[in-house]
């Protein structure tokens, strides 16, 4: 080019002021066009960029203890987290992204639980974290969430009395399971116990509802001497001397057992129940923590009868509840996971499941998986969960559910003796114990005092 | 004459029935002056508006009906509104428990007698009586007894209900006493008549007595729980006591290797359940014992044989390396398993012995100190009077010597450990009984067998004996004062001062291992 320029130069230097207006035109003509190819260059390097980013796939997070004690229960979320990104990628992802879980394990191992937090976020940079199940586990996270401005959906049942704005719970709150499943309990149809003997593994969760629901029993004139309190270490297996002391205060009727007892204590506290011949009909036990997932391997003929309080039982009749348990063990089955199509559904697996479709839902509304906005746009999300629609709250980060009684079968089902008239709302602060307090991230920013 | 002043009597006891029990029971014992229905009209005015009607309706159902009508009852009861169902559900209830107090089988008859005396419906006394009348089983009739003195005590007649009390002392009723609670609170008020003082001096009385026969039966379930506990713990210690004490290994893998033999108990559960047919069903657990032995044996001498053998006389490293082991096979195990499965118990081992008024011994509990005392006897018998017991001891005391002597000593360690191993897995099939089978299994355990065995004294058959029994009676003495959670604490600190007063524990052995 330089050098046919030379070879022109003489020419249009002898040439009038025509060539060199037209030379100047041919000039500019070839600047615009370099220009312009430049800039469709840029555009479109600048476009592929951009397209490649988009298509980028979404790191979501999963955690959830893999092993040690609570692997019996947390194993099944993240089959069904997994399952849910499935089924949203399937369906071309979230924004025109797939979603790539990022799976860790804290082998139920508290400090572990904030470390892997912690990567997640940190390292991971991941948009949103599906997990936890243990009270313990959740409050050793929080202050890593907190700080980091992190997003959890958390799907268990828990003992409220806790107002983050970095945590979804999809679970219950205290008012949508034990104080209605006790309300039930003193009722008419539910057999109008009057005495109640709490029993529970040692910990936050059992302690914190146990003391809500003291005062509600108080409260509703059940005298101090109707009402035992008692807790066992965790992996307690001699019940021997509880269900001895049951016997004694059942007799005479009218008296019922709440268990908060985890994991593997259930087996053996059932079967010394039957064994020292107790019957649900002398004193049913109602449960908080025993589902169908607990019950797969349990030996049920000794549980016929008991009762339990959730928001989802895998019996529940609904098209939507029965293509999700179709689905969840096809996928069990597909991906060669324990027990394949023998697998169940239970709430704390529904909660779960629907907590990744709300997110789905916010992010797509909110046009951004930024943690601020998609916050913003959970609020007053609705979703046709397995168990029928439920809505998130407007302000209080909690969800609005049924709550159903249900009685377990022989064949380890349930079956919804009482349900709840429509959705209840939760109350992070019970009302017996913490009147006072409210939650609300719209207007108070919190935790805030009632007047 | 007197006949007709009973019935009027009990007339009277239902009239007041009607007035203080809820609405559902009032209708059975209105005066009989109302119009005599039959059934068929009865059932067809259960869903009457008009309540009377219906009320009447009712207590000809529970006065004419039987357990036949139950799913009738239920049709109607399905398509009536709320009230109704409230009302018939009861009806159901009564007709089904008095048809089962008929039962062949004695556990529902006696269900179904408790149930009647819980109901509190009067119309139920005579039932009961008559069932108490032809009953032969001892406790099923001592339940209709006091189910009948319950109902009594309900009455309106001062001397029935005095009866009904010195009845119900008679046969130290723990269900009376709620009741017997109110009468004596109730005479005890500063408005109470003279009939009332008598009931409540009655009832207190009556009080007493029960309470101190629940004393004793408390006494009594109290030391059987100990004694069940014990040997649980024993059954679990015991094997962990012949690696500790013969051979100086100290095994953290012992309770994964409960765990292997629960799991044993669990195939060949799910075999039986596959290939053979159900009546054999209830035979599995036996054979599962063996299973659950060899399957624990047979780990054990692979553990030998790879790891522990190249670590004899350094107890640390033996430790760490099977504690690692211990980690690996509940990981295996939570992989291949899943994490939680059932063993289903054998229907003999279901329920339990009503020794006395009070005392209740499941059989799952007396089949397991059975058990424990079994295995003792059989370890006492291998290593004092089999060969390889006489090896066993001769490679304890000096290895050298009875290797010079012919003795060959690896071959011993290893079966040793085999046999220990096995020994845990016998205590993992009889926990199947009383707890769960998963991968944790083991973890639950181990730290009580450590204790017993340390308490007891390494390497004395007669220490993880003693110490067992002590650790599991006093567990009981101290739970129910202090909860399970302090029970336990308690112990914990109980044992950690009892090592500083005896670091070597209660039989300690004079030099040898213990000090080497």
């Amino acid at each position: 080019m330089k050098k046919k320029q030379t070879d022109t130069t003489p020419t249009e230097m002898s040439a009038d002021g025509d060539s060199s207006r037209r030379d100047f035109l041919v000039r500019g003509a070839r600047v615009t066009a370099g220009v312009g190819v430049a800039a469709l260059l840029g555009n479109l390097g600048h476009w592929a960029l951009s397209y490649a980013a988009d298509k980028e796939p979404i790191k979501v997070g999963v955690l959830h203890s893999l092993s040690g004690t609570m692997a019996i229960s947390e194993v099944s979320l993240r089959d069904v987290v997994l399952m849910a990104v499935d089924e949203i990628n399937a369906k071309g992802g979230v924004l025109g992204r797939q979603m790539k879980p990022v799976v860790v394990d804290p082998a139920s191992n508290w400090d572990l639980f904030a470390e892997k937090a912690k990567q997640l976020l940190l390292q991971d940079k991941v948009a949103v974290v599906f997990g936890c199940w243990t009270s313990v586990s959740r409050k050793s996270v929080l202050p890593v969430f907190e700080k980091n401005n992190g997003l959890l959906f958390y799907p268990v049942q828990y003992e409220g009395e806790e107002c983050s704005r970095n945590v979804f719970y999809t679970g219950a709150a205290v008012n949508q399971q034990a104080v209605p499943a006790v309300d039930y309990l003193m009722s008419k149809e539910g057999g109008g116990y009057k005495k109640f003997y709490l029993l529970g593994t040692d910990y936050v969760y059992p302690r914190t509802t146990y003391k809500i629901l003291r005062a509600m029993l108080l409260a509703k004139h059940v005298p101090e001497s109707n009402i035992m309190e008692e807790y066992t270490p965790f992996h307690h297996q001699d019940y021997q001397t509880i269900v001895g002391k049951i016997k004694k205060f059942a007799a005479g009727g009218g008296a019922a057992v709440i268990s908060t007892i985890n994991g593997d204590s259930n087996v053996p506290f059932y079967k010394e129940f039957a064994n020292q011949g107790l019957r649900a009909e002398d004193a049913p036990i109602m449960a908080f923590s025993v589902a169908e997932d607990e019950l797969r391997g349990m030996d049920t003929t000794t549980l016929v009868g008991h009762l339990a309080a959730w928001n989802y039982y895998q019996s529940v009749d609904a098209p939507q509840n029965r293509q999700f348990v179709a689905n969840f063990k096809a996928y069990c089955k597909k991906n060669g996971l324990p027990d394949g199509d023998r697998r169940v559904t239970d709430d704390p697996i529904e909660a779960a499941y629907f907590g990744v479709h709300v997110w789905k839902q916010a992010v797509e509304k909110a046009g951004t998986v930024e943690v601020d906005p998609v916050r913003k746009a959970v609020y007053g999300q609705k979703f046709l969960a397995p168990g029928g629609e439920i809505m998130m709250d407007i302000g209080n980060h909690h969800t609005h559910k049924p709550v159903l009684i249900g009685e377990i079968m022989k064949d380890g089902q349930f079956k919804v003796v009482s349900r709840s008239k429509g959705l209840v709302k939760p109350e992070p602060w019970s009302e017996y114990t913490n009147p006072e307090k409210g939650c609300d991230w719209i207007n108070h920013q919190g935790t805030y005092q009632k007047k | 004459m007197r006949r007709s002043g009973r019935s009027l009597r009990l007339c009277a006891v239902f009239l007041l029935l009607c007035s203080v029990q809820d609405r559902a029971a009032a209708i059975e014992l209105q005066p009989s002056s109302a119009p005599s229905l039959s059934l068929d009209q009865a059932l067809t005015q259960l869903t009457s508006d008009d309540e009377t009607v219906r009320e009447t309706a009712l207590r000809t159902v529970i006065e004419q009906g039987d357990a036949a009508l139950i799913p009738r009852l239920d049709e109607i009861r399905a398509n009536a509104d709320r009230s109704v169902r409230q009302a018939i559900k009861p009806v159901m209830d009564l007709l089904k428990h008095r048809a089962n107090l008929e039962n062949p089988d004695q556990d529902v008859r006696r269900s179904a007698a408790t149930d009647l005396g819980l109901a509190r419906r009067g119309v139920a006394i005579p039932w009961l009586e008559r069932a108490a009348g032809k009953e032969t089983h001892k406790w099923v009739r001592y339940t209709m007894e006091e189910s009948a003195a319950l109902l009594r005590l309900a009455a309106d007649d001062q001397a029935t209900k005095l009866e009904a009390i010195d009845k119900l002392a008679a046969l130290s009723s723990q269900n009376a006493v709620p009741s017997l609670k109110e009468l004596a609170d109730a005479g005890r008020a500063a408005s109470a008549t003279g009939r009332q003082q008598e009931l409540s001096q009655a009832a207190a009385a009556a009080i007493e007595r029960i309470e101190t026969w629940a004393a004793w039966s408390n006494a009594i379930e109290t030391i059987f729980r100990g004694i069940s506990l014990s040997s649980i713990l024993l059954i679990m210690s015991v094997g962990l006591a012949v690696v500790f004490g013969l051979m100086g290994v100290i095994n953290m893998a012992h309770g994964e290797l409960m765990m292997v033999g629960a799991y044993g108990t669990f195939l060949t559960q799910e075999f039986f359940k596959a290939f053979l047919s159900p009546g054999l069903f209830d035979h599995y657990f036996l054979l599962a014992m063996p299973v659950a032995f060899l399957l624990a044996a047979s780990c054990g001498l692979l553990l030998e044989a790879t790891v522990i053998r190249f670590l004899y006389g350094r107890p640390l490293e033996t430790m760490l390396a099977t504690w690692g082991v211990s980690l690996i096979l509940m990981q295996a195990a939570r992989v291949y398993f899943g994490d939680l499965t059932a063993v289903v118990a054998p229907a003999w081992l279901n329920g339990g012995q009503q020794m006395m008024v009070g005392v209740f011994l499941p059989n799952n509990r007396l089949f397991v100190i059975a058990l424990s005392a079994i295995c003792v006897a059989i370890i006492y018998a291998v290593l004092f009077r089999s060969a390889l017991g006489l090896r066993v001891r001769a490679v304890t005391q000096n290895r050298n010597m009875s290797a010079c002597l012919g003795i060959p000593t690896r071959k011993v360690d290893a079966y040793t450990f085999a046999f220990g191993s096995g020994l845990a897995g016998v205590a993992g099939w009889a926990l199947t009984l009383i707890g769960n089978v998963e991968p944790g299994l083991g973890q639950n355990y181990i730290v009580d067998s450590f204790m017993v065995v340390v308490t007891g004294g390494v390497g004395k058959l007669a220490g993880t004996i003693v110490a067992s029994l002590g650790i599991g009676g006093l567990n009981k003495l101290l739970e129910p004062g202090l909860g399970a959670v302090y029970g336990k604490v308690c112990i914990l600190v109980l044992v950690i001062l009892f090592l500083q007063w005896r670091p070597s524990g209660l039989f300690a052995v004079k030099g040898r291992h213990a000090d080497s």
